[in-house]
């Protein structure tokens, strides 16, 4: 007689594909999972509770550590909420400057995604390559900013320094390059047959069900649901630009990988057009006063990060620090439709799967 | 009638076990020594492949001896094996996994002179040997009661047991052409064209099948590191451990051998009349054909992806197979009609 | 040709402003609730006057500098002059003003889609001036000819050739200013225009209309965070209420952007951010719930994404959820002590 049991298995904190202390209690039949609970909070910091005794700029370098893989649009969500508060009028060149690094930063983001699902794939080269160009972001926001990973940039009320001479420069150059590396990456990856194999149909989810778990970014995108923060509740100065929203109608792995792709070309056109833009008068920060303090009140703002919606919560009640102070974090909302989708999946899958949802730990458990 | 061959056919004696054992540690330690640079050879193309230098420290500034300090290193490390492990099986894989790979190289013919059985069956042998390789593996994951390794190991046994079939029946043309089993035999009708020509498709598949025989990229599911952590061996450390790698670039040596015995005519020269054997170019011919295919395999390795285990299942029983049989088909008729 | 009907209609507009004005300090102490919305809605014209003098140069120079905006105000400024002319010909005083009432929702909502298509703030606050303008003027003309002298006269004060982008800019100055200010100064805010109070006043009308009349405990336009309408509902109706707003056609809130809870000591506080794709906006939904026993329906069974935030909540501020399917404690763990996000949180472990 044959006799078959389930068995459960842990999937982390440890394992080379959880981008993190992410744990994953599945229970499989054979390789076929029968039911995946994910278990979050091992790298759960209390930053909304060390935040209500820090002044607003003190809480930057805490939201470095959230999405530790793209800071800049933590720094700015913040700054952005704060100074919707306090209806601070920032100068050109600290929105350009803004923007350049946001995009810069979403562009690296979407390099080490890429790079790295391809590592859970199977193929190592590809993230050795992402990395090429992704060291060389790291070193020009190194540059602008001071440090590689934990920005710290921005203000509220502009950013902390000037670009340094040549910086814009340098920008410039990057983007044809990218360009021309991301053809490379097309002709390795895209096209590969074994890679369409692996995500195309995989993890597949509908428009409604996208929206229903409250999904964003390029988990929603790849949907066909057009939402962009960038272009629809437009912020900062997105609205000078000209870039396209990227859809997909897929829904699965596969529509996900092109949305992403898709959208470094458009990150690097923002690039090149506040490049093209940004005013020279050096003005980088705005008149602020000099110790922050938010409006009795609360805000909630949004904003569109690599990763989805950003959103940060500000509960003020007029002093220099915020009463209550709280993070819509993309990644830990993406992550909830988890369990449904790898439900009657196999190990292999399960990779794709948690892959193309681009969590960062840092950020699902805030 | 060279000297190899007369020592195969004359009688058992204790000199003749003294020179055979004398070959056979010759034939390991280049097996080995080639193993050692395999590896190193492999880190290097698979650095400048992925824009690093790769070991560039122990040895020279090519690193030369990285990979003798880490075998070295892997013989000092502490033996670890977990409380709940079956334990005579835990031991017993890693050799059972290791020993066969030794086994197969004895039956291919380097050179003319340069071989150490020349046996009617030799294909037959090495790719029944190597099946036994099989069982190690499956035992390792067995025996390590761990999750993770039963996986790799459930998924070796279906792997290479599927893959083996394409792979037997993708030669099965080229015997029909030789009408021979034996190894030499099959290089000598190589020699005024390889069978890489007369049998492109049977060579497709064997390369794939191949690479799937071996567990490496895009085949290598029993150890998927990024899903199976390690699979099979994730419970195994130290010397324990490193026998399975190193069976792993034994079969790659051997599997290399193979190919090029079978389909790019051995130590043939590759233009019919250059081939100056007479003065031991063959040993050269050999090599370069040889160096092609383990490049190849490397190459594969740090280009592509990983399968799925149901698309590789699929894959072996709904492509390979069906080709592999029209290939057999086609074979007998070209015989038949054009030779 | 244009800029006579601009320069009429501008000053048809200041009318209606100080006409608003009037009306609204009338009425300001005995008006019934929904004069109040309609109130508040003319309210903004009222607070134009003052800067639009004071700063008309300013606002001049901003105005050249975005020729779009002033391509695209002029437009709208022909198609309110005619409209004008149209009331004035057609209807009557009372018709008009009923029918200015229950406009605004509907254009309202169609401006707000327009302002998220479009570019940024000037153009949304143009169409909204215009709508008040419209709106105000139809009722001022009736009434206060006298007043209009005196507008035009105002009017004539800046340059003729430049009336049309003048009215254009001022409105749209006037509404970025209102913004800003309203941030900076506490009094003013309750005056001052905000472009979502029409989409306010319907999902109020809608909700109580279907719901009944008592149940929100307050509703209001959050100036802070981007205008955002915010109903406040009650214990008892919170679930109701988002019923409604995720099924209800019209509304169709199907996005659940954020929620989480806040302990301000004299209460709970569950924050819900909507949004409907429908109809590109945006919704915040509060609740106020007993702090010693802070308990509140889940609305996972609406939105699926309220799973994970709801457990967040539960635990780092002890707020139940009612009917959720799998409450648990999702970052701390379940041997935690104390809910930490809790003003009165006191660290169990001595050490730390």
């Amino acid at each position: 007689m044959i006799r078959t049991e389930e068995m459960m298995l842990n999937v982390g904190p440890q394992h080379p594909s959880t981008h993190g202390v992410f744990r994953l209690v599945i229970k499989v039949d054979g390789e076929t999972i029968v039911e995946a609970t994910p278990v979050i909070g091992y790298l759960h910091r209390g930053t909304e509770k060390l935040a209500e005794d820090l002044q607003y700029t003190q809480i930057i370098p805490y939201t470095d550590r959230m999405d530790y893989i793209s800071a800049m649009t933590n720094n700015y969500v913040l700054c952005h909420a704060v100074e919707t508060m306090m209806g601070a009028e920032l100068p050109d060149r600290a929105e350009y400057l803004r923007v350049l690094a946001m995009e810069l930063g979403r562009v690296a983001s979407h390099l080490v995604w890429f790079g790295t699902y391809l590592l859970d794939i199977g193929a190592v080269s590809p993230f050795l390559y992402a990395f090429r160009e992704r060291e060389m972001i790291i070193n020009l926001l190194n540059e602008l900013s001071g440090a590689r990973l934990t920005f710290n940039y921005m203000r509220v009320g502009g950013v902390k320094w000037d670009a340094p001479d040549g910086w814009l420069e340098k920008v410039r150059e990057f983007v044809p390059y990218m360009r021309e590396q991301l053809k490379g990456y097309h002709d390795l990856v895209t096209g590969n047959e074994i890679f369409l194999n692996r995500v195309k149909g995989i993890g597949k989810y509908t428009k409604e069900e996208a929206i229903q778990y409250s999904l964003s970014g390029a988990n929603l995108r790849c949907t066909g649901v057009e939402w962009d923060l960038r272009k629809h509740e437009t912020y900062s100065v997105y609205d000078r630009f000209d870039f396209n929203v990227i859809t997909r109608e897929g829904g699965d792995a596969w529509s996900r990988y092109q949305c992403r792709m898709a959208e470094i070309e458009e990150s690097l056109k923002i690039i090149e057009q506040a490049v093209e833009q940004i005013p020279d008068d050096g003005k980088y920060m705005g008149k602020v006063p000099r110790i922050i303090k938010a409006p009795k009140g609360e805000a909630f703002v949004r904003i569109e990060s690599p990763r989805g919606e950003i959103g940060c919560y500000i509960a003020s009640e007029g002093k220099k620090e915020p009463y209550r102070l709280k993070f819509r974090r993309p990644s830990f909302y993406n992550l909830q439709i988890l369990p449904k989708l790898l439900k009657g999946e196999n190990m292999a899958n399960l990779i794709t799967i948690l892959g193309g949802v681009d969590i960062v730990l840092g950020e699902v458990d805030g | 009638m060279t000297w190899i061959d007369s020592l195969l056919q004359s009688q058992p004696s204790w000199t003749n076990f003294a020179i055979f054992a004398g070959l056979g540690v010759t034939m390991l330690s280049i097996t080995l020594g080639f193993v050692t640079f395999a590896i190193l050879a492999e880190r290097k193309v698979m650095g400048y492949m992925q824009l690093r230098h790769g070991p560039n420290r122990v040895g020279g500034r090519f690193g030369l001896l990285q990979s003798v300090a880490d075998i070295l290193k892997l013989l000092l490390k502490e033996d670890t094996r977990p409380k709940q492990a079956d334990k005579t099986l835990f031991v017993l894989a890693p050799v059972i996994a290791y020993a066969p790979a030794f086994l197969v190289i004895a039956v291919i013919p380097f050179t003319e002179a340069f071989k150490f059985t020349d046996i009617g069956v030799g294909l037959l042998y090495y790719i029944a040997i190597s099946g036994i390789s099989t069982i190690g593996i499956v035992t390792a994951g067995w025996a390590s009661n761990n999750k993770y390794a039963l996986m790799g190991g459930m998924r070796a046994a279906a792997q290479m047991i599927s893959y083996e079939i394409p792979l037997v029946m993708s030669v099965i043309g080229i015997i029909l052409f030789t009408g021979s089993l034996n190894l030499v035999e099959i290089v000598q009708a190589q020699e005024n064209i390889a069978f890489i020509f007369l049998q492109p498709i049977a060579f497709l598949i064997f390369l794939i099948a191949g690479t799937a025989e071996l567990n490496r990229t895009p085949f290598d599911l029993p150890e998927a590191e990024s899903e199976l952590v390690a699979g099979y061996h994730v419970e195994y450390s130290g010397f324990r451990w490193a026998f399975f790698m190193l069976s792993e670039y034994v079969y790659l040596f051997a599997l290399s051998a193979l190919i090029t015995v079978l389909f790019l005519g051995g130590w043939n020269a590759p233009i019919p009349g250059i081939g100056l054997n007479e003065i031991g170019l063959g040993a050269v011919w050999f090599t370069i054909k040889f160096i092609v295919i383990v490049f190849l395999f490397m190459w594969m390795r740090i280009t592509f992806p990983r399968l799925r285990a149901d698309q590789l299942m699929e894959f072996g029983w709904k492509v390979l197979l069906p080709i592999a049989l029209a290939n057999i088909f086609l074979s007998a008729l070209i015989k038949e009609l054009f030779f | 040709m244009s800029d006579d009907k601009e320069l009429e209609k501008k000053k048809a507009a200041e009318e209606a402003r100080s006409k608003a004005e009037e009306l609204k300090r009338e009425k300001a102490e005995q008006e019934p609730p929904e004069e109040k919305v309609k109130n508040s809605k003319i309210a903004p014209d009222k607070e134009e006057d003052p800067s639009d003098e004071k700063e008309s140069d300013k606002e001049l120079a901003k105005k050249k500098a975005a020729a779009a905006a002033k391509a695209k105000a002029a437009a709208l400024a022909k198609k309110k002059a005619k409209e004008q002319k149209e009331t004035e010909s057609g209807k009557k005083e009372d018709t008009d003003e009923e029918s200015s009432k229950k406009k605004p929702v509907k254009e309202a909502a169609e401006a707000d889609r327009k302002q998220k298509e479009q570019e940024a703030e000037p153009k949304d606050a143009d169409t909204e001036e215009d709508k008040e303008k419209k709106k105000a003027a139809a009722a001022a003309k009736a009434k206060a000819a006298a007043k209009r002298k005196k507008e035009a006269a105002e009017g004539a004060d800046g340059e003729d050739e430049k009336a049309k982008a003048v009215a254009a800019a001022k409105a749209k100055a006037a509404a970025a200013r209102a913004k800003k200010k309203a941030a900076d100064k506490g009094e003013e805010e309750e005056e001052k225009p905000s472009p979502n109070q029409p989409l306010l006043d319907k999902y109020v009308k809608v909700l109580k209309d279907h719901l009944g009349e008592d149940i929100f405990e307050d509703f209001y336009i959050n100036r802070l965070s981007k205008h955002v309408p915010t109903l406040v509902a009650k214990r008892d109706t919170y679930h109701r209420i988002a019923e409604f707003l995720r099924f209800n056609d019209q509304l169709g809130f199907d996005y659940l952007s954020e929620l989480h809870g806040t302990d301000f000591e004299s209460h709970m506080e569950v924050y819900v951010h909507l949004f409907s794709f429908k109809n590109l906006q945006s919704l915040a939904l509060k609740v106020k719930i007993d702090r010693d026993n802070p308990e509140i329906d889940s609305v996972v069974d609406l939105w699926q994404g309220a799973n994970w935030p709801e457990c967040e909540a539960y635990d780092l501020l002890g707020i139940r959820f009612r009917n959720h399917p799998d409450l648990k404690r999702i970052l701390l763990g379940e041997d935690w002590v104390g809910h930490p996000m809790r003003k009165d949180y006191e660290p169990y472990d001595v050490e730390v």
